[in-house]
């Protein structure tokens, strides 16, 4: 079994809208995947899946051995703590400094304190915040903020990081600033990378598996793929 | 130890949550304070009045006369019928033949006794009398009205006046001050209820952020209930203090009596211990169902 293994997923909301209509999907450890798809694809309900803010309709979601689609409420806890996730609005505590932001999670768990400090510290000079770990989320810039949230979706040394347009607020050269972080997670840690995104410009440049959503369904997996959603967008029309 | 910290942790957060929402808070210990007061009150009547109807069961009797000239015979006939009666108390019915009446009577008064003294079994026109004991001093007029049905009995006096006719009227401020008081215990939960509700929704960002990380669902929901909890605790400090100062200072004051001797106080301790623990109690069960509805409600995980 691969690290991600989804088989034949549908997800169709009570409203009828179906996001995702048959989606087979299997990507191993490791390996960097950008998702694309213009707004309303299903791209968000797929990696919504994946972290089990969505159950699927129908099919199978497995997560690093975790049976995600069959995942009681009570238990979603037990997949999150193993993966890292990053938000295009970031999520901090405004009144919480960096590193507070950072041990968040595992001071939630009931981490012993001296146990946490190094992990925070390791994981704030994995994104060069080290030297900010005293300031508050209103006295960093966008990327830095960002960059907070990436330290601590990787804290704990997760498996898996996903990111939902985690560029999307940025200007062009802070999300490089950015990817270069999330790049070199990857490479270092060898953490599995899933990102949603609209940034063209990143994906073609980093030449990573595109997989291409168009209204619920899978239509392109390259393995050094291109942005390609603008080109079927001029051709539907 | 990882409980601990978790706990500890929880209820940091929970603290600073009352002093975030601080004007709710307070209207939510205020209206715990007011419930709790009331409460008290309610438990020290009831079991004043408790106290003081079981001492009059105790010495409220009913005195049945039989009529002039029964012979012993008669009386003891009537004796086993009003023993026989549900509400009568049948081993402790006291019977007096008429020369036991004329015995006890002339050891009471002087004058009579120069009287008496010359009266004969034959030319006694005293009559033997029972004294009955009731086992509930409601139901005291039925009983004498059984009573009176029974042969040779000529009268039967069960002082039914002022005293006996208080006991409904405690019955009904009993009553009364029950529901009272639950209407307003339910109104505390909902106020508390709505509070905890204020903090879940100022707390969302920081709830979700928790979700994202992996936090589980009982940690995320555990500092609402301690702050429910400390409301509720806050609410009961007040009410605890007045009970315990304020009865005994009452006790103390009025000698242990209320109005007249009749009414006899219940000893302040260890009553007012009780009343205290009864009152932390409700206070703690009015925080926590207040916030366990509110985190049942607002806090989708």
């Amino acid at each position: 079994m691969k690290f991600i293994d989804i088989e034949h997923c549908y997800k169709i909301y009570k409203n009828g809208v179906t996001a995702l209509a048959d989606l087979t999907l299997k990507i191993d450890k490791g390996e960097f995947v950008f998702v694309i798809g213009t707004t309303g694809s299903g791209k968000s309900t797929l990696i919504k899946l994946l972290y089990r803010e969505e159950k699927p309709t129908k099919g199978v979601v497995n997560v690093g051995g975790i049976n995600v689609s069959k995942l009681r409420n009570g238990n979603v806890y037990k997949l999150r703590k193993k993966l890292g996730i990053v938000f295009q609005d970031f999520k901090l505590l405004p009144k919480l400094t960096v590193y507070e932001n950072v041990a968040f999670g595992l001071e939630n768990q009931g981490i012993k304190s001296k146990d946490i400090k190094p992990k925070v510290l390791l994981a704030l000079e994995r994104v060069g915040l080290k030297e900010k770990i005293r300031s508050f989320p209103n006295q960093l810039s966008g990327g830095e903020q960002q960059r907070v949230c990436i330290a601590r979706a990787i804290v704990d040394e997760p498996k898996l990081l996903i990111c939902d347009e985690p560029t999307g607020n940025l200007d062009p050269a802070t999300s490089k600033e950015v990817m270069k972080v999330i790049d070199s997670i990857n490479k270092n840690m060898g953490t599995t990378i899933i990102m949603a995104t609209h940034d063209r410009e990143i994906v073609n440049t980093m030449k990573k598996r595109v997989i291409t959503i168009e209204n619920g369904v899978l239509t392109h997996d390259e393995k050094k793929g291109k942005y390609i959603v603008d080109e079927v967008v001029q051709d539907s029309k | 130890m990882k409980l601990f910290r978790i706990l500890s942790r929880n209820i940091n957060h929970a603290f600073k949550s009352v002093f975030r929402n601080l004007s709710l808070s307070l209207a939510s210990i205020v209206c715990t304070t007011i419930t709790l007061i009331l409460v008290s009150i309610a438990v020290i009547l009831t079991v004043n009045v408790n106290n003081f109807t079981k001492g009059l069961e105790e010495e409220l009797t009913i005195l049945v006369l039989m009529q002039k000239g029964t012979t012993e015979e008669q009386d003891m006939i009537a004796k086993d019928e009003i023993s026989k009666i549900g509400n009568v108390v049948g081993e402790n019915v006291v019977y007096k033949s008429k020369e036991q009446v004329r015995i006890e009577t002339m050891q009471k008064s002087s004058d009579l006794k120069s009287i008496m003294e010359t009266w004969t079994d034959e030319t006694n026109p005293l009559k033997s009398e029972f004294i009955v004991p009731v086992k509930d001093i409601r139901d005291m007029k039925d009983t004498a009205e059984q009573i009176k049905e029974i042969e040779n009995i000529e009268l039967v006096n069960y002082g039914e006046d002022t005293v006996t006719k208080l006991v409904p009227i405690f019955d009904v401020i009993k009553k009364a001050s029950i529901v009272i008081i639950g209407a307003l215990i339910i109104v505390t939960v909902f106020l508390i209820c709505n509070t905890i509700k204020l903090t879940i929704f100022a707390r969302k960002n920081e709830i979700d952020i928790m979700r994202l990380v992996g936090v589980s669902n009982t940690v995320i929901r555990l500092p609402f209930v301690f702050e429910g909890l400390f409301l509720g605790i806050a609410g009961s400090i007040i009410p605890i203090a007045a009970t315990i100062y304020g009865y005994i200072l009452a006790y103390d004051n009025l000698n242990g009596f209320f109005v007249s001797n009749i009414i006899k106080l219940v000893p302040p301790l260890p009553f007012v211990l009780y009343n205290s623990l009864l009152l932390l109690g409700i206070g703690v069960i009015v925080g926590m169902l207040g916030s366990y509805r509110s985190v049942r409600r607002y806090l989708k995980i």
